[in-house]
Protein backbone atom coordinates (compact mmCIF):
# COMPACT_ATOMS: atom_id res chain seq x y z
CA UNK A 1 0.00 0.00 0.00
CA UNK A 2 3.12 2.30 -0.50
CA UNK A 3 3.88 4.30 -3.50
CA UNK A 4 7.51 6.20 -4.07
CA UNK A 5 6.96 9.62 -3.81
CA UNK A 6 9.57 10.59 -6.55
CA UNK A 7 7.66 8.24 -9.04
CA UNK A 8 4.34 10.10 -8.59
CA UNK A 9 6.54 13.61 -9.18
CA UNK A 10 8.92 12.43 -11.92
CA UNK A 11 5.17 11.06 -13.97
CA UNK A 12 3.99 14.81 -13.31
CA UNK A 13 6.99 16.61 -14.40
CA UNK A 14 7.65 14.28 -17.30
CA UNK A 15 3.56 15.20 -17.96
CA UNK A 16 4.40 18.51 -17.83
CA UNK A 17 7.57 18.05 -20.32
CA UNK A 18 5.34 17.04 -22.65
CA UNK A 19 2.71 19.56 -22.83
CA UNK A 20 5.32 22.33 -22.45
CA UNK A 21 7.32 20.73 -25.90
CA UNK A 22 3.59 20.89 -27.45
CA UNK A 23 3.32 24.82 -26.43
CA UNK A 24 6.45 25.24 -28.43
CA UNK A 25 6.43 22.91 -31.20
CA UNK A 26 2.90 23.27 -32.54
CA UNK A 27 1.50 26.45 -34.56
CA UNK A 28 -2.14 26.10 -34.03
CA UNK A 29 -3.53 27.73 -31.67
CA UNK A 30 -5.95 24.89 -30.81
CA UNK A 31 -3.12 22.26 -30.44
CA UNK A 32 -1.15 25.31 -28.11
CA UNK A 33 -4.18 25.23 -26.04
CA UNK A 34 -4.57 21.79 -25.24
CA UNK A 35 -0.87 21.39 -24.63
CA UNK A 36 -2.08 24.17 -22.12
CA UNK A 37 -5.00 22.22 -20.63
CA UNK A 38 -1.69 18.93 -20.40
CA UNK A 39 0.18 20.90 -18.39
CA UNK A 40 -1.78 22.35 -15.77
CA UNK A 41 -3.10 18.65 -15.07
CA UNK A 42 0.60 18.18 -14.59
CA UNK A 43 0.57 20.45 -11.91
CA UNK A 44 -2.62 19.21 -10.49
CA UNK A 45 -0.96 15.77 -10.21
CA UNK A 46 1.52 17.23 -8.47
CA UNK A 47 -0.64 18.90 -6.01
CA UNK A 48 -2.35 15.45 -5.24
CA UNK A 49 0.80 13.55 -4.90
CA UNK A 50 1.34 16.18 -1.89
CA UNK A 51 -1.91 16.18 -0.68
CA UNK A 52 -1.73 11.87 -0.23
CA UNK A 53 2.19 12.39 1.39
CA UNK A 54 1.27 14.60 3.93
CA UNK A 55 -2.63 13.33 4.34
CA UNK A 56 -3.68 16.80 4.54
CA UNK A 57 -6.80 18.18 2.31
CA UNK A 58 -4.73 21.57 0.92
CA UNK A 59 -3.71 20.01 -2.56
CA UNK A 60 -6.81 18.69 -3.00
CA UNK A 61 -8.22 22.00 -2.42
CA UNK A 62 -5.24 23.68 -4.79
CA UNK A 63 -6.52 20.88 -7.53
CA UNK A 64 -9.72 22.30 -7.29
CA UNK A 65 -8.83 25.72 -7.95
CA UNK A 66 -6.45 25.03 -10.63
CA UNK A 67 -9.70 22.70 -12.20
CA UNK A 68 -12.08 26.08 -11.90
CA UNK A 69 -8.85 27.72 -13.58
CA UNK A 70 -8.60 25.75 -16.21
CA UNK A 71 -12.37 25.62 -17.00
CA UNK A 72 -12.53 29.68 -17.24
CA UNK A 73 -9.06 30.01 -19.24
CA UNK A 74 -10.47 27.44 -21.80
CA UNK A 75 -13.81 28.84 -22.37
CA UNK A 76 -11.95 32.58 -22.93
CA UNK A 77 -9.41 30.57 -24.47
CA UNK A 78 -11.91 29.18 -27.25
CA UNK A 79 -13.76 32.27 -27.82
CA UNK A 80 -10.46 33.66 -28.47
CA UNK A 81 -9.81 30.88 -31.52
CA UNK A 82 -13.04 31.47 -32.97
CA UNK A 83 -12.99 35.18 -32.88
CA UNK A 84 -9.58 34.79 -34.83
CA UNK A 85 -11.16 32.22 -36.95
CA UNK A 86 -13.56 34.62 -38.25
CA UNK A 87 -11.13 37.54 -38.63
CA UNK A 88 -8.03 35.96 -40.28
CA UNK A 89 -9.63 32.46 -41.84
CA UNK A 90 -6.66 31.02 -40.68
CA UNK A 91 -5.58 29.29 -37.40
CA UNK A 92 -2.03 29.25 -38.29
CA UNK A 93 0.24 31.70 -35.44
CA UNK A 94 2.21 32.52 -38.03
CA UNK A 95 0.06 34.64 -40.08
CA UNK A 96 -1.05 36.45 -36.71
CA UNK A 97 1.63 38.87 -37.30
CA UNK A 98 0.05 42.53 -37.29
CA UNK A 99 2.04 43.23 -33.86
CA UNK A 100 5.57 42.45 -35.62
CA UNK A 101 8.00 45.24 -35.58
CA UNK A 102 8.80 45.67 -39.66
CA UNK B 1 -1.58 -0.45 -5.63
CA UNK B 2 1.94 -0.16 -7.02
CA UNK B 3 0.93 -2.22 -10.30
CA UNK B 4 -2.05 -0.10 -10.96
CA UNK B 5 0.02 3.31 -10.52
CA UNK B 6 2.82 2.37 -12.76
CA UNK B 7 0.34 0.90 -15.50
CA UNK B 8 -1.34 3.84 -15.31
CA UNK B 9 1.37 6.47 -15.45
CA UNK B 10 2.86 4.83 -18.04
CA UNK B 11 -1.24 5.04 -20.27
CA UNK B 12 -0.91 8.55 -19.54
CA UNK B 13 2.72 9.46 -20.39
CA UNK B 14 2.03 7.38 -23.94
CA UNK B 15 -1.71 8.87 -24.65
CA UNK B 16 -0.18 12.09 -24.18
CA UNK B 17 2.57 11.77 -26.33
CA UNK B 18 -0.01 10.77 -29.00
CA UNK B 19 -1.70 13.93 -28.08
CA UNK B 20 1.04 16.13 -29.11
CA UNK B 21 2.45 14.60 -32.21
CA UNK B 22 -1.19 14.04 -33.78
CA UNK B 23 -1.88 16.25 -36.74
CA UNK B 24 -5.66 15.84 -36.91
CA UNK B 25 -7.19 17.56 -33.81
CA UNK B 26 -9.93 15.08 -33.60
CA UNK B 27 -7.19 12.45 -33.04
CA UNK B 28 -5.88 14.43 -30.67
CA UNK B 29 -8.42 15.18 -29.10
CA UNK B 30 -9.64 11.18 -28.41
CA UNK B 31 -5.59 10.70 -27.22
CA UNK B 32 -6.43 13.43 -24.63
CA UNK B 33 -9.44 11.68 -23.09
CA UNK B 34 -7.15 8.55 -22.36
CA UNK B 35 -4.46 10.76 -20.63
CA UNK B 36 -7.41 12.34 -18.17
CA UNK B 37 -8.78 9.22 -17.55
CA UNK B 38 -5.53 7.84 -16.62
CA UNK B 39 -4.34 10.60 -14.48
CA UNK B 40 -7.59 10.00 -13.01
CA UNK B 41 -6.69 6.44 -12.57
CA UNK B 42 -3.56 7.69 -10.71
CA UNK B 43 -5.77 9.93 -8.89
CA UNK B 44 -7.47 7.05 -7.32
CA UNK B 45 -4.11 4.93 -6.51
CA UNK B 46 -3.13 8.37 -4.56
CA UNK B 47 -6.24 7.53 -2.17
CA UNK B 48 -8.06 10.71 -3.66
CA UNK B 49 -11.39 9.01 -5.35
CA UNK B 50 -13.43 12.63 -5.07
CA UNK B 51 -10.70 14.20 -7.16
CA UNK B 52 -10.51 11.26 -9.60
CA UNK B 53 -14.23 11.96 -9.82
CA UNK B 54 -13.93 15.72 -10.53
CA UNK B 55 -11.28 15.11 -13.13
CA UNK B 56 -13.62 12.72 -15.05
CA UNK B 57 -16.62 15.04 -14.53
CA UNK B 58 -14.65 18.76 -15.46
CA UNK B 59 -11.66 17.65 -17.57
CA UNK B 60 -12.79 14.68 -19.61
CA UNK B 61 -16.33 15.53 -19.94
CA UNK B 62 -16.54 19.52 -20.03
CA UNK B 63 -13.39 21.02 -21.28
CA UNK B 64 -12.79 18.08 -23.73
CA UNK B 65 -16.51 18.39 -25.28
CA UNK B 66 -15.78 22.31 -25.41
CA UNK B 67 -12.82 21.64 -27.74
CA UNK B 68 -14.78 18.69 -29.74
CA UNK B 69 -17.65 21.53 -30.27
CA UNK B 70 -15.11 24.34 -31.65
CA UNK B 71 -13.41 21.83 -34.07
CA UNK B 72 -16.26 21.09 -35.11
CA UNK B 73 -17.40 24.41 -36.00
CA UNK B 74 -13.57 25.51 -37.54
CA UNK B 75 -14.40 22.42 -39.61
CA UNK B 76 -10.86 21.69 -39.25
CA UNK B 77 -9.55 19.10 -41.27
CA UNK B 78 -7.37 18.03 -43.86
CA UNK B 79 -5.90 21.74 -44.19
CA UNK B 80 -4.84 21.67 -40.79
CA UNK B 81 -3.10 18.21 -40.87
CA UNK B 82 -0.99 19.63 -44.20
CA UNK B 83 -0.13 22.40 -42.50
CA UNK B 84 1.21 21.03 -39.06
CA UNK B 85 3.21 18.33 -41.26
CA UNK B 86 4.81 21.70 -43.62
CA UNK B 87 5.63 22.83 -40.27
CA UNK B 88 6.77 19.65 -38.01
CA UNK B 89 9.66 19.10 -40.07
CA UNK B 90 12.56 17.19 -37.68
CA UNK B 91 15.13 20.09 -37.93
CA UNK B 92 12.11 22.42 -35.92
CA UNK B 93 10.99 20.56 -33.28
CA UNK B 94 14.69 18.50 -33.00
CA UNK B 95 16.73 21.21 -30.95
CA UNK B 96 13.84 22.32 -28.37
CA UNK B 97 12.66 18.64 -27.63
CA UNK B 98 16.23 17.73 -26.66
CA UNK B 99 16.76 20.71 -24.68
CA UNK B 100 13.56 19.64 -22.94
CA UNK B 101 14.66 16.13 -22.99
CA UNK B 102 18.17 17.29 -21.05
CA UNK B 103 16.07 19.43 -18.37
CA UNK B 104 13.78 16.61 -17.34
CA UNK B 105 16.23 14.23 -17.24
CA UNK B 106 18.14 16.52 -14.72
CA UNK B 107 14.93 16.74 -12.83
CA UNK B 108 14.97 13.32 -12.98
CA UNK B 109 18.29 12.56 -11.28
CA UNK B 110 17.81 15.36 -8.76
CA UNK B 111 14.50 13.41 -7.62
CA UNK B 112 15.78 10.02 -7.54
CA UNK B 113 19.14 11.44 -6.01
CA UNK B 114 17.23 11.84 -2.27
CA UNK B 115 16.21 10.01 -0.14
CA UNK B 116 13.54 7.83 -1.07
CA UNK B 117 10.30 8.32 0.62
CA UNK B 118 7.48 6.12 0.37
CA UNK B 119 3.81 7.42 1.14
CA UNK B 120 1.29 5.45 2.62
CA UNK B 121 -1.38 5.76 0.89
CA UNK B 122 -4.71 6.80 2.47
CA UNK B 123 -7.61 7.81 1.66
CA UNK B 124 -8.16 11.49 2.04
CA UNK B 125 -12.16 11.62 2.26
CA UNK B 126 -14.43 14.55 0.18
CA UNK B 127 -15.82 15.65 4.33
CA UNK B 128 -12.56 16.68 4.76
CA UNK B 129 -11.68 18.40 1.47
CA UNK B 130 -14.71 20.04 1.97
CA UNK B 131 -14.54 21.65 5.72
CA UNK B 132 -10.88 22.87 4.32
CA UNK B 133 -12.54 24.74 1.53
CA UNK B 134 -15.17 25.93 3.32
CA UNK B 135 -13.17 27.10 6.33
CA UNK B 136 -9.87 28.29 5.93
CA UNK B 137 -10.01 28.64 1.99
CA UNK B 138 -13.34 30.79 2.19
CA UNK B 139 -11.74 33.73 0.71
CA UNK B 140 -9.71 31.36 -2.18
CA UNK B 141 -13.16 30.22 -2.99
CA UNK B 142 -14.86 33.46 -3.45
CA UNK B 143 -12.43 34.61 -5.37
CA UNK B 144 -12.50 31.64 -7.76
CA UNK B 145 -16.32 32.87 -8.19
CA UNK B 146 -15.14 36.07 -9.50
CA UNK B 147 -12.55 34.02 -12.16
CA UNK B 148 -15.93 32.17 -12.93
CA UNK B 149 -18.03 34.93 -13.61
CA UNK B 150 -15.26 36.92 -15.91
CA UNK B 151 -14.72 34.01 -17.33
CA UNK B 152 -18.47 33.30 -18.11
CA UNK B 153 -18.79 37.41 -19.05
CA UNK B 154 -15.18 37.44 -21.33
CA UNK B 155 -15.99 34.53 -23.14
CA UNK B 156 -19.58 35.87 -23.84
CA UNK B 157 -18.15 39.10 -24.78
CA UNK B 158 -15.01 37.58 -27.07
CA UNK B 159 -17.23 35.09 -28.71
CA UNK B 160 -19.54 37.87 -29.70
CA UNK B 161 -19.52 37.31 -33.48
CA UNK B 162 -19.41 40.59 -35.49
CA UNK B 163 -18.01 41.97 -38.47
CA UNK B 164 -14.45 42.31 -39.51
CA UNK B 165 -14.53 46.15 -38.13
CA UNK B 166 -11.38 48.30 -38.03
CA UNK B 167 -10.03 51.28 -36.14
CA UNK B 168 -11.60 54.77 -37.16
CA UNK B 169 -8.69 56.33 -38.13
CA UNK B 170 -7.87 52.86 -40.68
CA UNK B 171 -11.47 53.09 -42.11
CA UNK B 172 -10.91 54.92 -44.39
CA UNK B 173 -7.59 53.64 -45.77
CA UNK B 174 -8.89 50.08 -45.58
CA UNK B 175 -11.60 51.44 -47.91
CA UNK B 176 -9.60 53.01 -50.31
CA UNK B 177 -7.11 49.91 -50.17
CA UNK B 178 -10.52 47.53 -51.06
CA UNK B 179 -11.37 50.54 -54.08
CA UNK B 180 -8.40 50.47 -55.56
CA UNK B 181 -7.58 46.49 -55.36
CA UNK B 182 -11.46 46.84 -57.22
CA UNK B 183 -9.99 49.27 -59.49
CA UNK B 184 -7.50 46.94 -60.53
CA UNK B 185 -9.39 43.76 -60.95
CA UNK B 186 -11.20 45.50 -63.33
CA UNK B 187 -9.26 46.75 -65.43
CA UNK B 188 -6.96 43.21 -65.89
CA UNK B 189 -9.83 41.05 -66.05
CA UNK B 190 -12.21 43.35 -67.72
Amino acid sequence: MSIQVNAVLIVAAILFVLGFIGVLTRKNILFMLISVEIMLNAAGLAFVAASAKWQQADGQVMFLFILAMAAAEVSVGLALVLQVYHQYKTLDIEKLNALKDE
Amino acid sequence: MEVLFCISSLVAILSTVMVITRLNPVHALLYLVVSFMSVAMIFLSLGAPFMAVLEVIVYAGAIIVLFIFVTMMLNLGKETAEQERNWLKPRVWVGPSILAAVLLAEMIILLTKGQPGSMQVTVVDPKKVALSLYGEYIIALELVGFLMIAGIVGAAHIGKHRKRSFHRFLEDEAETEQQLKADYHDVHTG
